[in-house]
């Protein structure tokens, strides 16, 4: 058995406050993200998190022009016993 | 095995939650353009400003452009200035209250056109502020006209063959300019293009402010920030034309630095003294004044009274005007005075219009229904004779206009010899105190009740005292000019 304290991350986008400008899919150094092909309530298409692989680094907040359509969250596992 | 999250990175708590001041239904997003880079500098400026604690004493200066309502978005205090004149409302922001933080963000119309001399003098004077300047090489409020910043060869709507250096000149350097000066601390610039050069402007921001609260003095961070709707390109597309064209013209880098050596610097205590800004302000008390809610009984002041004065440059028409606006102010009416000069000041005519009212006055201008017109030499009476209101009155010179005028049905007419009047008196720039005599014999014989009568030649003398205060020989030789006058007007009313 691991005793271990596991870190990983994932990135929320909340759809309503994306314009689509796809500066956080450029950014992205795992290209994790991608551009969605559903509109939003502004009628823009909307970027995606793929479900996996993000390394929290944060590129894609800091290009990211809206306020709070990103938000980056580090999850800790810890598999002690 | 136990799961825990934690937020890593979100809204900055330097903006509002929701941007209530915003209209419309979208109350969580700025209102820019998609990857605009306004909303990437308005994110690293929240996020510092929370970090550094300052939001409560930080205001940010929301000039005109794309970022005029910048105040929907920062939790601080704001200001919407005028085009341009941002350093000037930071200039006041910081010195009235020391411990303000003050962010001056600006656009490259706002900052390098129209406002460059307020900004460049504010910076030279080393005011403590800090100024973020987005230079997007284009106008883009307004539709991607050309800007100071647009590059050589850049096509924009209003340089449809692209900027040539010899019909519009070079892009302007604003930095490198500003690196110049003695007095800025910390001048850098920075771009918005990538990651690393995102962590870059985060850094720089944050230098800035604190230069700002350390109170080193004046910080400069130009911002390549990307418009792609107005350079009609993608996010990646502008990204390159700013790594590229863009940081070829306008390299980045810090172009001066002090903010490790500087000290803090120490502003003079102002003094706030009352009494001596009542000595600077009203110097003498003139006169014994009336009560806040004396009112003058004549009927003629039941309505607004409009004046004209005017005469050739020299005579004292303009000063003539200022006793009579004085006189009013001192019994409790609202009064306006409207000077007319420039070319006349030498030989031609100048006028200025004088309106008395109890109620608020609108326009200070009188170019009709003149109830009142002073001439005091003849070209003035053939322009302005066409004026005077129905019943009005005309008094005019009589040494220098030999011919009575032709007044209409209702309307009033006097004269004296007021200048030959004033010459034998010995000073011929008493002309005008004798006029004013003239005047108040008039006002007493045809228009004033008693009490209004009596009071006259007390407030002539106080009004003349506010007019030339310090000045006791002048105040008194008009005093007896004006005696005079009356003296000699009153009996050719009698006779």
């Amino acid at each position: 058995m691991s005793e271990k304290v596991k870190k990983s991350h994932r990135c929320d986008i909340i759809s309503d406050e994306c314009k689509g400008c796809a500066r956080c899919v450029n950014a992205c150094p795992k290209q994790v993200l991608e551009m969605g092909t559903k509109l939003n309530f502004m009628g823009v298409p909307f970027a995606v998190y793929k479900g996996e692989g993000c390394i929290g680094c944060g590129a894609c907040f800091y290009n990211c022009p809206e306020p709070g359509a990103i938000t980056i969250i580090e999850i800790t596992a810890d598999e002690r016993p | 095995m136990i799961m825990g999250e934690r937020v890593k990175l979100t809204r900055p708590e330097g903006f509002f939650e929701t941007f209530d001041r915003r209209p419309g239904a979208v109350k969580k997003n700025m209102h820019y353009c998609p990857g605009c880079g306004h909303g990437i500098l308005h994110k690293l400026i929240a996020e510092a400003l929370a970090d550094f604690g300052i939001l409560d004493r930080t205001t940010l200066i929301s000039p005109v452009g794309c970022s005029v309502f910048a105040y929907y978005y920062f939790d601080c205090f704001g200001v919407q200035v005028p085009h341009g004149r941002s350093a000037a409302a930071a200039t006041g922001l910081v010195r009235a209250n020391r411990g303000s933080v003050v962010i001056g963000y600006q656009g490259d119309g706002d900052l390098a056109a129209i406002g460059f001399n307020n900004f460049i003098q504010a910076a030279n004077r080393g005011e403590n502020y800090c100024v973020f300047f987005v230079n997007n090489a284009i106008y883009g409020m307004t539709g991607g006209q050309m800007a100071p910043t647009s590059l050589i060869g850049q096509k924009t709507t209003t340089s449809p063959y692209g900027r040539s250096e010899i019909n519009e000149g070079y892009p302007l350097k604003v930095s490198e300019m500003v690196a110049q000066l003695q007095a800025p601390v910390y001048v850098e610039r920075v771009s918005l293009t990538s990651t690393r050069n995102i962590m870059k402007a985060r850094q720089a921001v944050r230098k800035a402010i604190k230069n700002n609260i350390e109170k080193k003095g004046f910080s400069l961070v130009e911002v390549l920030s990307g418009c792609p709707v107005n350079l009609k390109m993608n996010t990646k597309q502008m990204d390159e034309f700013i790594d590229t064209r863009m940081t070829d013209y306008f390299p980045l880098g810090v172009y001066k630095d002090e903010s490790a050596e500087r000290q803090t610097i120490t502003y003079p205590t102002p003094v706030f003294d009352a009494e001596k800004v009542r000595e600077a302000l009203y110097p003498d008390k003139i006169g014994e004044g009336v009560a806040d809610d004396y009112r003058c009984g004549s009927a003629i002041f039941d309505r607004e009274l409009r004046i004209k004065i005017a005469g050739f440059g020299g005579q004292g028409v303009l000063s003539l005007g200022l006793i009579l606006a004085a006189m009013g102010k001192q019994r409790n009416f609202n009064v306006s005075w409207l000077p007319s000069y420039g070319p006349e000041m030498r030989g031609g005519t100048a006028n200025c219009a004088i309106i008395v009212n109890r109620g608020t006055i609108g326009s200070p201008i009188v170019d009709s229904n003149c109830d009142l017109l002073l001439i005091l030499n003849k070209p003035s009476l053939e322009k302005y004779l066409p004026e005077l209101g129905e019943n009005g009155v005309l008094f005019y010179d009589s040494s220098t206009i030999e011919e009575a005028p032709a007044v209409k049905p209702g309307q009033m007419l006097f004269d004296l010899n007021a200048s030959d009047i004033a010459e034998a008196f010995g000073n011929l720039k008493c002309a005008n105190a004798v006029v004013l005599g003239a005047l108040s014999a008039i006002l007493k014989a045809r228009f004033l009740d008693e009490r209004d009568a009596a009071d006259i030649d007390q407030l002539v003398p106080d009004a003349l005292r506010e007019c030339f205060h310090g000045k006791e020989k002048i105040v008194n030789m008009n005093i007896e000019a004006y005696r005079l006058g009356q003296q000699k007007m009153s009996e050719k009313l009698t006779d």
